[in-house]
C-alpha cells in the first residue's frame, strides 16, 4: 500500500491541516484513558463535516484500513485505540451546537460537543443534557453515545441511551443514513437502540438529535456519614425499594473520604467510614418532604450525621470531590484498577460485603466510589505495578469482583463499555449464542469489518470460533 | 546504522517521577487553549507529557521536530495543571524540557565561524546561527540582568516604535531573519515615566498597619510605571508603608519560561538578596506572571544549598497585590463611585499558576457602582503568554481574536486584567478591530475609585 498516496488523498478531503502522519505525532494517539492497550495508527484525521468523514471512510474501505473513532479519548476500555492500525478519525473538530430545539425539548449537535460545554450552552434556556458521567468536562457527546454513559444523575434522568433521538451515521462503504427522525419515537426496528453503546464498531455518529431536560427549580445535597458501608448499603436499597427518587445517590468509602477530604476541605470526621451523597431536584414545593423522607432512612441505618451543603459553592465543593475522586487516587497508590460492574440494588449490602472480602484475600486495598443508587460499583483495586506480583493479583481481584456482580445478577460493565480491556470477560456473561447473535447484527451493518476491529468481542481461547464467526460475517439467521 | 538519539541531559533533567504522575486521563483536554484551537492531541497537555515520556524512555530524541515544535508550541499557561487531578506538575517539566533544548543547542555553539558539520558534538543539536546567538545573549545576558541599560533601551525603544521603523522591521521580515521576533514582540507600546526603584519609602495613610515592598521588574517599571504608581497609592490607602529596594532586578520568568534556568536563577538570587532582612510583611507584585515565578524560586534554586533557604524565606513573604488587598481588611470607606461596566480577563499566571481567581473578583465587586460582567472562557489564555506572540503567531493571533470575541461579548466599557503581557495583547487585539474599549488594571480601577472617594 502507497502511504503517500493515502496521506495525499486525505488531505485532498478534509484540507492540509486536518491529517496527522508525522511519526511522532501519531505515537500521542497511541492510547485513550487506558494506557494498558496501545497503538499507534498509521494516520489521524480530523474532519469538520459528514461528507468529509463519509470521504475519509470510503477511501479507508478502498485502501482497505480500519477506521477508529476518537472523541476526546478519555475512554477507560481502551475503546478509541487502533489495535491493528489504520485511520483514527478524530471527532475534535466536528464540536458545534447545530440547533437548540427547546419547544420540542431536543438539541441537534456534532459528536464532538463536550458533554459539559453542551450543558453550558443550554443553560441560557434553561436546559441541560442530563447525563453527566465524571468526565463530562472532556470527553465528548459522540464518546457518550459509543459507550452509553451514565452519570451520577442517571438515577433520576435515564442513561444515554434514553437521550438520544436519532443520529446520522457513516457506515463502512461510506454511506450516510438517519436512525431516526429526531422525535423521540417512531415506527420500525429502533436503530438508534442498536447504535447506542455499540462503541464504534458500527459506524461513525456525525450528528445527533439529543433529549434536552429543563434545569430543576430547586437542588438540594446532603452527604450522609456512616461508620462502615454496609449501613450505607442498607440504606441505598431502602430508598430505592420504597420508591424515593433523588436525583443522585453517591457512595464514597473511608478510602475515598481519606484522598478527597482535604484536597476539597470536606471537614469529615475519622469516624466516617461511609459518605453517602444524596441530591434531590425538583421543584421547591414538597423537596424537603423528599429529602427528610431520605434522610430519616438513613437514620434508621445508623447513620452519624447529616451534613446539608448550604451554598451553592458548598455543593459545588462536594460534587468536585465526588467527580474528582479517580484522580484524586494517585494520592493514594501510584496504580489503580477501575472496575466497573452493576448489580440489582437489592443486592448492594452483599455485595459490597464481598468486595470487601476479595480486598483481604488477595492483600490489595479496594476504594470504592461509586453511583450507589444505580448499583454501579467502581471497585478501584489500589497496586503498586513496581512491586512483584501485585499486577497479577490485581487483576485476579478484579475477575473476582465481576465474578461476584454477575453471580448477584448484574453486568461487567455500567458505563465505561468493554472495549479492549473487557473484552475477554464477555464470556462470563454471554452465551456463546448471544455473542453469535450481537456479531450478526454487527455483521449486517459493517460487514467488510471496517469500524473499530477487535474490540468488544472476545478474542482469546476458546473464543476463536466466535472471532472467525465475525470475521467471516456469518449472519445471526444462518446460524440458526 | 541507526543515528543516536539525542536524550536528556542529567542537568535540570524534567523529573521522570513527575512525568510518570499522568495516568492519561485527558480532563486537562478542554483547559488547553492550543488544543481547544486545534484538537490535536500532541498539542493538549496529556500529548505534551507523552512526548516528554518518549524523550525519557529513549524512544525519540531532542531532535525530533515534533517534539521542539510541541514544546514551544505550550503556551504555558497551565490552565491544565489547575484542572489536573492527580496533581502533575506541568509548569516544572515543560521548563526543565525547553532547558533540555536550550542546552543542546549550546553544546554547539562553539564561536568558530563554521561549525564542522562532520564532527557534530555529541548530544547536541544545531546551534543557532551566530549572529543570533550573539543578540540574543546581548538581550537574555546583558539587558534584563541590569535594569539600568533595560531603561535606557526601553527609552530609546519608544523612538524606535514611534519613528515608524519598528513598522519597518515587522514588516521587512528583518527581526524575524536575526531570530530576534520573540524579544522584539515584548515590547510594549511605551508611554509615560519609568518607576525607577532607588530605596524610596511611601508612608501609610494613617495608621502603619503594614510594611511592603514592591516589585518594579522590567517591563512594569518602563512601560507600566503608571500602574506601579497606582498600586503605591492603593497600598498607602490601606495602611501600608510601602518600600522600593534598590538592589531588585527583572524576575526572571522570561529566562525561566524560555528554558534558560542558569539565567533565571541568577535574577532569582539577586532579588531574594535585595528583599531580605527589611523585616517585611509582604513582597508586593502586581503582575502575574513575576509573582508566580517569585513564587518558584524555592523550586529554581532547590538544589543551591546557600540559596534553598533563603530562597524559601522569600517565597513565604511574596504576595500578588490581590490576593493581599482581599486578605487584609480592605478600606471600604474610602471607595468612591465608579460608573463602569467592566469585564475580567483571567491571566493565565494569576488563575491557574497561583490559583487566585476570587480576590480579583471581590476586589472589582468592592467598587461602588461598578458592574462585573463575567465574560465566556475568562480564564483560557489570551495568546500573549511572555515571548509568545511572534513565535507561534498564528496561534497567539487566533487566540487574541478569540478573547477579544468573548470579552467584547460582554458589551462592557473595561477589560480588566492583571499582567502585562495580557494588557498588550488586549490593547492590540482592540486597536486592530478599532473597537473603543478600554484596557485596566485592576489596581488602576481601585485607584481610579479611591480618588473618587476623596471629593
Amino acid at each position: 500500500m502507497d502511504r503517500t498516496n493515502l496521506v495525499e488523498e486525505l488531505r485532498r478531503i478534509v484540507g492540509p491541516r486536518g491529517v496527522v502522519d508525522d511519526p511522532h505525532a501519531l505515537m500521542t494517539y497511541d492510547a485513550d484513558g487506558c494506557v494498558m492497550d496501545t497503538g499507534i495508527p498509521q494516520v489521524v484525521v480530523l474532519p469538520t463535516s459528514t461528507a468529509q468523514v463519509s470521504g475519509v471512510v470510503r477511501l479507508a474501505a478502498r485502501y482497505g484500513l480500519p477506521v477508529v473513532p476518537r472523541g476526546a479519548g478519555t475512554g477507560l476500555t481502551g475503546g478509541a485505540t487502533a489495535m491493528f492500525g489504520g485511520i483514527v478519525i478524530s471527532t475534535a473538530r466536528m464540536d458545534k451546537v447545530l440547533e437548540v430545539d427547546t419547544r420540542n425539548g431536543r438539541v441537534l449537535c456534532q459528536p464532538g460537543v463536550i458533554n459539559f460545554d453542551l450543558s453550558q450552552q443550554l443553560k441560557p434556556y434553561g436546559y441541560q443534557f442530563a447525563p453527566d458521567p465524571s468526565s463530562q468536562k472532556a470527553c465528548t457527546v459522540g464518546g457518550n453515545i459509543a459507550n452509553n454513559s451514565g452519570g451520577p444523575h442517571c438515577l433520576k434522568y435515564g442513561i444515554t441511551a434514553s437521550h438520544v433521538y436519532g443520529v446520522e451515521l457513516v457506515l463502512g462503504d461510506g454511506t450516510v443514513l438517519w436512525s431516526g427522525d429526531g422525535s423521540p419515537a417512531g415506527p420500525g426496528y429502533d436503530l438508534t437502540g442498536v447504535i447506542v453503546g455499540s462503541e464504534g464498531t458500527i459506524g461513525l455518529v456525525t450528528a445527533v438529535w439529543l433529549k434536552i431536560t429543563r434545569l430543576p427549580e430547586a437542588v438540594r445535597v446532603v452527604l450522609a456519614l456512616f461508620p462502615d458501608i454496609a449501613g450505607a448499603s442498607t440504606a441505598v436499597s431502602q430508598v430505592i425499594a420504597s420508591g424515593l427518587l433523588p436525583s443522585a445517590l453517591e457512595m464514597m468509602d473511608r478510602l475515598v473520604i481519606k484522598a478527597v477530604n482535604d484536597m476539597y476541605k470536606l471537614g469529615l470526621p475519622d469516624s466516617a467510614g461511609a459518605a453517602l451523597l444524596i441530591e434531590v431536584d425538583g421543584v421547591e414545593d414538597g423537596l424537603d418532604d423528599l429529602l427528610n423522607d431520605v434522610t430519616a432512612m438513613c437514620w434508621r441505618n445508623g447513620a452519624i450525621d447529616v451534613r446539608p451543603a448550604r451554598t451553592l459553592a458548598e455543593q459545588n465543593q462536594v460534587w468536585a470531590a465526588r467527580k474528582n475522586a479517580f484522580g484524586a487516587m494517585g494520592r493514594l497508590s501510584p496504580t489503580y484498577y477501575l472496575v466497573d460492574t452493576v448489580v440489582p440494588r437489592t443486592r448492594l449490602p452483599y455485595t459490597m460485603e464481598q468486595v470487601g472480602r476479595i480486598s483481604r484475600e488477595y492483600d490489595l486495598p479496594i476504594a470504592n466510589v461509586f453511583h450507589a443508587g444505580d448499583g454501579n460499583l467502581h471497585p478501584i483495586i489500589l497496586f503498586d505495578r513496581r512491586a512483584k506480583g501485585q499486577n497479577q493479583r490485581a487483576l485476579e481481584a478484579a475477575t473476582s469482583v465481576m465474578h461476584v456482580s454477575i453471580e448477584q445478577g448484574g453486568v461487567i460493565s455500567g458505563e465505561h463499555g468493554i472495549g479492549v480491556e473487557k473484552q475477554e470477560y464477555m464470556t462470563l456473561l454471554f452465551s456463546t449464542d448471544d455473542l453469535a447473535a450481537m456479531a450478526g447484527l454487527h455483521q449486517s451493518f459493517d460487514p467488510q469489518d471496517v469500524f473499530n476491529p477487535g474490540k468488544i468481542f472476545p478474542k482469546g481461547r476458546g473464543c476463536g470460533e466466535l472471532a472467525a464467526l465475525r470475521k467471516a460475517g456469518v449472519a445471526w439467521a444462518t446460524l440458526k | 546504522m541507526s543515528i543516536p538519539l539525542i536524550l536528556f541531559h542529567a542537568k535540570d533533567r524534567p523529573s521522570s517521577d513527575i512525568i510518570n504522575t499522568c495516568v492519561h486521563c485527558g480532563l486537562c483536554l478542554p483547559s488547553c487553549p492550543t488544543y481547544r484551537e486545534t484538537g490535536l492531541e500532541m498539542s493538549s497537555p496529556r500529548g505534551r507529557i507523552y512526548l516528554m515520556k518518549a524523550v525519557d524512555d529513549g524512544k525519540i530524541g531532542l531532535e525530533s521536530a515534533v517534539f521542539q515544535e510541541q514544546m514551544s508550541q505550550c503556551l504555558n499557561c497551565r490552565a491544565c495543571e489547575a484542572v489536573c487531578p492527580s496533581g502533575v506538575q506541568y509548569g516544572i517539566i515543560m521548563e526543565a524540557s525547553r532547558a533540555q533544548i536550550e542546552q543542546a543547542r549550546a553544546a554547539n555553539a562553539t564561536f568558530s565561524p563554521q561549525p564542522s558539520a562532520l564532527s557534530p558534538q555529541p548530544s547536541a543539536l544545531p546551534a543557532r546561527p551566530l549572529l543570533q546567538r550573539v543578540l540574543r545573549n546581548a538581550i537574555f545576558g546583558v539587558l534584563f540582568t541590569d535594569m539600568r541599560l533595560f531603561r535606557a533601551f526601553s527609552s530609546s525603544m519608544a523612538l524606535y516604535q514611534r519613528s515608524g521603523v519598528q513598522w519597518l522591521a515587522r514588516k521587512s521580515g528583518v527581526i524575524k531573519l536575526l531570530g530576534m521576533a520573540d524579544i522584539e514582540s515584548l515590547l510594549p507600546p511605551l508611554n509615560g515615566p519609568a518607576t525607577v526603584p532607588q530605596g524610596q519609602i511611601y508612608p501609610p495613610e494613617g495608621d502603619r498597619r503594614y510594611s511592603v515592598a514592591l516589585l518594579t521588574g522590567c517591563i512594569m517599571s518602563t512601560a507600566f510605571g503608571h500602574v506601579h504608581a497606582a498600586t503605591i497609592r492603593v497600598l498607602q490607602k490601606n495602611g501600608c508603608e510601602v518600600l522600593l529596594p534598590p538592589d531588585q532586578g527583572c524576575c526572571g520568568a522570561l529566562h525561566t519560561h524560555g528554558g534558560d534556568l542558569d539565567g533565571g536563577r541568577e535574577l532569582a538570587r539577586r532579588n531574594i538578596a535585595a528583599f531580605e532582612g527589611l523585616g517585611l510583611d509582604a513582597i508586593i507584585v502586581n503582575a502575574a506572571g513575576c509573582g508566580s515565578t517569585m513564587k518558584e524560586y524555592d523550586h529554581l534554586l532547590h538544589d543551591d544549598p546557600e540559596w534553598r533557604g533563603r530562597a524559601e524565606a522569600f517565597v513565604r513573604k511574596v504576595k500578588d497585590v490581590h490576593e493581599f488587598l482581599a486578605g487584609i481588611e480592605l478600606n471600604r470607606a474610602g471607595l468612591g463611585r465608579l460608573d463602569l461596566c467592566v469585564t475580567y480577563q483571567e491571566p493565565c499566571h494569576l488563575v491557574h499558576a497561583q490559583r487566585i481567581s476570587v480576590q480579583p473578583r471581590t476586589l472589582l465587586n468592592a467598587i461602588p457602582g461598578l458592574e462585573l460582567r463575567e465574560m465566556p472562557e475568562s480564564s483560557l489564555c489570551c495568546g500573549s503568554a511572555g515571548v509568545y506572540n511572534i513565535t507561534q503567531p498564528e496561534m497567539a493571533m487566533s487566540l487574541a481574536v478569540r478573547k477579544l470575541n468573548n470579552a467584547l461579548s460582554t458589551r462592557a466599557q473595561v477589560i480588566a486584567t492583571a499582567n502585562p503581557g495580557c494588557a498588550v495583547q488586549l490593547v492590540g487585539e482592540l486597536r486592530r478591530r478599532g473597537e473603543d474599549v478600554q484596557v485596566r488594571y485592576i489596581v488602576e480601577l481601585l485607584d481610579q475609585s479611591y480618588s473618587a472617594g476623596k471629593d
